[in-house]
């Protein structure tokens, strides 16, 4: 609908942002892969490898500077996200599960750094290759840890049950499982951080509209709100933004510890 | 809606399909993180922690066992020390006893003395008495024929007879006097 209207819009009225937000052109012309997400993408790995680098390259007994800050996150994930999920098994995941927790983390706050304002993980394809990764993995453990055959009745037929309501569950867990644990893993970081980042364009341009392209008298306290509004959005998207990362890397601990040990 | 769906479709403009170049991108982005940082980096931190943990564990131990220590020689000084007094106390007592000892050989030793200077005193008196005693009897013996003598007046010529006389008196009075004493 909004590509209508922006398509239709006349120059002077205020059109919201829709999804030509995401749609950017390449850097270098004729390039067409290198757009700024990609850009991004790139330096995200690169600050998160730099950071660690500077922090646990050379790690002392007795930590100072950055990697205090570090370890903070190292003890965050070991603790909230490793532990809970896996047990005595966490160490070994701790390597995998950091380095999906810190690349989330920074993929989305390239949402609220000035002037770079783009969440990475709002380009559905950066999700969907860190839950695609943590799938074929949790297959992958599950057939070595519980059998081929094993795996799939853990799975589909957890044990003590009446048998009746097998015909209903077995098909629910199958598909919730194996077809929708994964596509939310991806779309519930995509959706987040789309609409966070539509809020916040919609409400800059709130303010920019009615301050500076358009000042009158009635519609300056609009801007005015749009501007508050930006403000108070953007602390609340810092906190979606670590709490996406958390969630996905918590769940990815969550599907790892599933295949590891059968539920019961 | 639909117009708007296939319109973005058309222009691939669709955010729910992922574009190709973006996944591949993020492959590489996401496995050279893993790489680096998962497999390089965070086992390096985690012996780091694990021997912090094991510092501060063995700074523990070592604490409780320089405690342990300083209570085991506090327990030993006072061991020594009770061990002290009490080897003090047992001289002090062996002291005392030794002096009472000293005193009393030294007194019986005094008396012992003065029993023998009191015996030799008796012995020197015994002595003088007898050397006396046999002085006087010579005297007495001459003194008292001259005295007789002088009384009857040269009737008693025959000395010898005079002699047997007198001793006689004397053994007689030497008797007398050793049945009184």
């Amino acid at each position: 609908m909004s590509t209508l209207t922006l398509l239709t819009a006349p120059e002077d009225k205020f059109t919201p942002p829709g999804l030509e937000l995401f749609d950017l052109p390449p850097i270098i012309a004729g390039v067409t892969w290198f757009t700024k997400p990609v850009l991004l993408a790139l330096l995200s790995s690169l600050i998160v490898i730099a950071f660690c680098w500077a922090a646990f390259a050379k790690p002392k007994l007795v930590p100072r500077g950055v990697q205090n800050v570090a370890e903070i996150g190292y003890t965050f994930v070991r603790d909230q996200v490793a532990r809970p999920f896996l047990g005595k098994d966490a160490d070994r995941w701790m390597g995998l599960l950091l380095s999906i927790f810190f690349m989330v983390w920074i993929w989305n706050l390239m949402g609220v750094i000035p002037v770079i304002q783009f969440p990475v993980a709002s380009h559905i394809a950066f999700p969907v290759v860190l839950a695609l990764s943590i799938y074929i993995l949790k297959i992958y453990l599950g057939i070595k840890h519980q059998g081929p055959i094993g795996y799939f009745k853990n799975m589909m037929f957890p044990p003590g049950l009446p048998k009746p309501i097998y015909v209903l569950l077995a098909p629910i867990e199958f598909l919730s499982n194996l077809i929708i644990a994964p596509f939310t893993h991806a779309v519930r970081l995509f959706a987040n951080m789309f609409a966070g980042h539509i809020i916040l364009a919609f409400f800059s341009l709130v303010g920019f509209w009615f301050l500076f392209e358009k000042l009158t008298p009635l519609g300056a306290p609009l801007g005015v709100i749009g501007v508050v509004m930006t403000i108070a959005m953007t602390g609340f998207e810092m906190f979606i933004q670590f709490l996406q990362a958390f969630l996905f890397a918590m769940l990815a601990a969550m599907y790892i510890g599933n295949s590891l040990h059968a539920e019961h | 809606m639909i117009t708007a769906a296939s319109l973005v479709a058309a222009e691939g403009n669709n955010p729910l399909i992922p574009h190709v170049y973006e996944l591949v991108v993020g492959i590489f982005a996401f496995a050279v993180v893993v790489l680096v940082v998962g497999k390089i980096l965070t086992p390096r931190i985690q012996k780091t922690l694990a021997e912090r943990t094991e510092a501060i564990e063995g700074g523990i131990q070592k604490a409780q066992d320089a405690q342990a220590e300083a209570q085991a020689l506090l327990a030993q000084y006072k061991e020594q020390l009770a061990e002290a007094r009490h080897e003090a106390s047992r001289l002090r007592e062996e002291a005392r006893e030794q002096g009472a000892q000293i005193k009393a050989e030294l007194r019986e030793e005094a008396q012992a003395e003065a029993r023998r200077l009191i015996e030799a005193a008796h012995a020197q008196i015994e002595a003088d008495r007898q050397q006396a005693f046999a002085q006087l009897r010579a005297e007495i013996g001459r003194l008292s024929t001259d005295l007789a003598g002088r009384i009857v007046g040269e009737s008693l010529e025959d000395e010898a007879r005079q002699r047997r006389t007198v001793d006689r008196f004397l053994e007689e009075l030497e008797s007398s006097s050793a049945a009184v004493r």
